[in-house]
């Protein structure tokens, strides 16, 4: 190995640096204190720099958790590939919950617009329960979104996954306190402090490797909602609906009924980087079609103990 | 270009403006969005309001839109070219004292708002008490709503007086405070330098924020670092690992993140609190070893000798370490509803490592209102500042928070509800003067 050339103050300042260590100090502390920790993992730009961070905390060993997903069946191929290649190369044990699992034994219901991002929860929670989970790393950032913004980054779940705003404990220097009782589980947050611009750039200057539908890319698409849909199982195009080639490429990774596209040439991070501080829309406004529901969507299905 | 990092927080009272203030800084930095834009302007509409409300960007829960209050410390992100922002938004009214610490407790910066047309108020004298206990190295006082007054250089000059001998009373030095007039609401000198205060001849508000030094007392304090993790792969290493690592059957690194002071190679440290002194053979990253790594860095280090070590344990510089005791005299900002008394046993979390604590005599109490320590209390309530004398099961080594913020710091947990009932600081941090 070849040393770093020291720098003239050797005190953390880049942002990126600074980030990262905090991210590593969440990794480790959760490592030493729970029992059963796991990564939900979606393939998606978040959970796959959640997976990156982790590694670097722990090198030159394993990253000593499990990686969750929970599937909802309306996936892009790309992806679910990207997620088997990662986990086998890193020698991490995937854990998939399908959704379909529980639709077919009557425990959920497929909603009427077909859109199955709500119903991840219920597997969740169940999945949590069986394996006995006592730690769940999530992807979530503040900056998406103003519920978020006051999330913690170890937050308490109750035994019935429930988020309770009103009562977080107060989270004071880095001193996290992670104490629950059995049957509850905390969600942490290691990206907590990271905007979406941040995770660009880092991806970039790490050379992370993400699935290929972040990249600008022709698809047949059609235009629902003000957001460019992708053909799938989930329905659609119906009616007036009709697909059309265009050059698109995703910002998120989520349910294919309800995770648009959006209309992109950029097909190079440097490009993605210029189209991100660009952008006047933010990812969660401009591709999820769960996050218009009102005002308060995030809010009340992270009290229910959706993300 | 490398962009730096500073944390900061804001604290007010009630109608201040600091949402608004927090709101105009978002907005003039475009870091709002124009879906975020649109959601509060429509918002604005349906309060029967006719411009948009900028508060609005920053109230977050359900409850805090409902009521027009805000409950709980948001955190808020916003950039320029040289500088990148975490905001710690704090409430001033409901649980002001939990608020204000959690926000200060990992700000460099603080910025304190008050109304030009009242001036320094109780609430002010409050949050510069528990900003100076706090240690926060620098202090803003965006004296707002100057528009209300007429722009006018005598009322404002008037109220920096006023504040930098609070701020002198309440230890910080003239150099880490700066006074700005600003209106929130008309955008003067938050981002754009106003027109209207041809007198005033310091920097805006970003303009401060983005050329203020960041580096703490952490920096150049001597080294520290809490184990958090032992990493052996001796059992299997990351695939692929030992082609970059070399022979990893006997690799051991000590995984933390450097508190204070810088480690290199060859440091003669000590391990806290069994005391074995030995030599640092290595400080590792998963992107390669460094010639040495300074306060936040996360690392892994390797140690010459083979000393038992596990987490919980302190890494420290051999020539300056911290003292090692069970008696440890601190001051506790309590923060839980329930009241504590003397002889209560509770947790105590100091880095990586969680003890027992016996809590024995409560000090003198900190009046915020007065700022002045009065007569020790019965019991401490919510919200209650104290010194207090605890007794540890496991001796720990502590610094005085106003020496070391990392290792001078740590929570108290409630044993049954694993609840955090408080922050709690090593020592006295808040030097008081009369004046």
């Amino acid at each position: 190995m070849t040393a770093f050339v020291s720098p003239a103050a050797p005190a953390v300042r880049d942002a990126l640096d600074a980030l990262e260590s905090e991210s590593i100090h969440i990794f480790r502390e959760v490592a030493g204190e729970f029992d059963r920790p796991v990564i939900l993992f979606s393939g998606g730009k978040d959970s796959t720099l959640l997976v990156h961070l982790a590694v670097k905390a722990f090198a030159p060993a394993p990253v000593p958790f499990p990686l969750l997903h929970v599937d909802t069946g309306h996936n892009y191929p790309e992806v679910i590939d990207f997620r088997d290649r990662l986990a086998a190369r890193l020698g991490l044990r995937l854990h998939v919950a399908h959704v379909q699992d529980w639709i077919d034994d009557g425990r959920l219901t497929e909603r009427p617009d077909g859109t199955r991002n709500p119903l991840q929860t219920v597997p969740l929670l169940d999945s949590i329960n069986e394996h006995r989970f006592d730690a769940v790393f999530g992807g979530g950032r503040r900056d998406e979104e103003r519920a978020r913004a006051k999330e913690r980054i170890i937050s308490l779940r109750d035994a019935f996954g429930r988020w309770d705003p009103r009562s977080q404990r107060p989270e004071l220097w880095n001193l996290y306190n992670g104490r629950h009782a059995a049957g509850e589980h905390v969600r942490v947050f290691p990206i907590s402090n990271w905007t979406e611009l941040d995770v660009w750039r880092y991806i970039q200057r790490e050379g992370v490797e993400l699935p290929s539908i972040y990249y600008a890319h022709q698809r047949e698409v059609f235009r629902r909602d003000g957001m460019w849909l992708a053909e799938g199982p989930w329905g659609g195009p119906r009616g007036a609906e009709s697909l059309e080639l265009r050059s698109v490429r995703y910002r998120t990774v989520g349910d294919g009924s309800c995770t648009g596209a959006v209309e992109s040439t950029a097909s190079t991070l440097d490009q993605i980087i210029d189209e991100v501080t660009a952008s006047r829309l933010t990812e969660r406004g401009a591709t999820r079609a769960d996050d218009r529901l009102s005002e308060a969507a995030m809010e009340d299905r992270k009290r229910e103990g959706y993300f | 270009m490398s962009r730096d990092l500073l944390r900061f927080a804001t604290a007010g009272s009630v109608d201040d403006g600091k949402s608004t203030l927090v709101g105009r800084l978002l907005y003039d930095t475009k870091s709002v969005l124009a879906d975020q834009i649109e959601a509060v302007e429509r918002a604005s509409v349906d309060k029967g309001m006719s411009t948009p409300d900028l508060s609005l960007l920053v109230d977050g829960l359900r409850a805090e839109r409902e009521q027009g209050i805000t409950i709980d410390v948001a955190y808020r992100y916003f950039g320029t070219p040289t500088r990148e922002f975490v905001l710690a938004d704090t409430p001033g009214h409901v649980q002001y004292t939990r608020n204000t610490v959690t926000g200060a407790s990992t700000a460099e910066l603080a910025v304190l708002l008050v109304d030009a047309r009242n001036g320094i108020v109780e609430q002010t004298r409050r949050h510069a008490a528990v900003l100076a206990l706090l240690r926060v190295p620098r202090l803003v006082l965006a004296i707002n709503k100057i528009d209300l007054v007429g722009y006018d250089e005598e009322t404002l000059t008037a109220i920096a007086k006023d504040f930098a001998a609070l701020a002198r009373s309440v230890g910080f030095a003239d150099e880490a405070v700066q006074v700005i007039p600003v209106s929130a609401l008309a955008g003067d000198n938050v981002v754009e330098r106003s027109t209207r205060t041809p007198w005033y001849d310091g920097p805006t508000l970003l303009g401060h924020l983005e050329s203020v030094p960041v580096a703490g007392p952490e920096v150049t304090a001597p080294f520290r670092m809490p184990v958090q993790y032992v990493i052996r792969p001796r059992a299997g290493a990351l695939p692929g690992a030992e082609e970059r690592w070399g022979p990893l059957h006997d690799y051991r690194g000590y995984a933390g993140q450097v508190a204070s002071g810088t480690v290199s190679p060859g440091d003669e440290v000590v391990v806290l609190p069994g005391g074995a002194r030995t030599t640092v053979a290595g400080v590792d990253t998963a992107d390669g070893p460094l010639d040495a790594a300074g306060a936040g860095r996360s690392v892994t280090i390797r140690l010459t000798d083979d000393i038992d070590i596990s987490r919980g344990d302190l890494i420290a510089a051999a020539g300056a370490a911290p003292r090692v005791g069970s008696e440890i005299e601190a001051t506790l900002c309590w923060l839980a509803d329930k009241p504590l008394r003397a002889g209560a046993r509770l947790l105590l979390k100091h880095g990586a490592r969680t003890t027992q604590v016996i809590v024995g005599a409560l000090g003198e109490r900190l009046d915020v209102d007065s700022v002045r320590f009065v007569d020790p209390p019965e019991a401490l309530t919510v919200n209650d500042i104290a010194m207090v004398s605890l007794r540890t099961a496991d001796p720990l080594p502590v610094d005085d928070y106003a020496d070391i913020r990392a290792t001078g710091s740590f929570l108290l947990i409630d044993p049954p509800t694993g609840g955090t009932l408080a922050a709690g600081l090593v020592g006295n941090p808040l030097t008081l003067t009369s004046g």
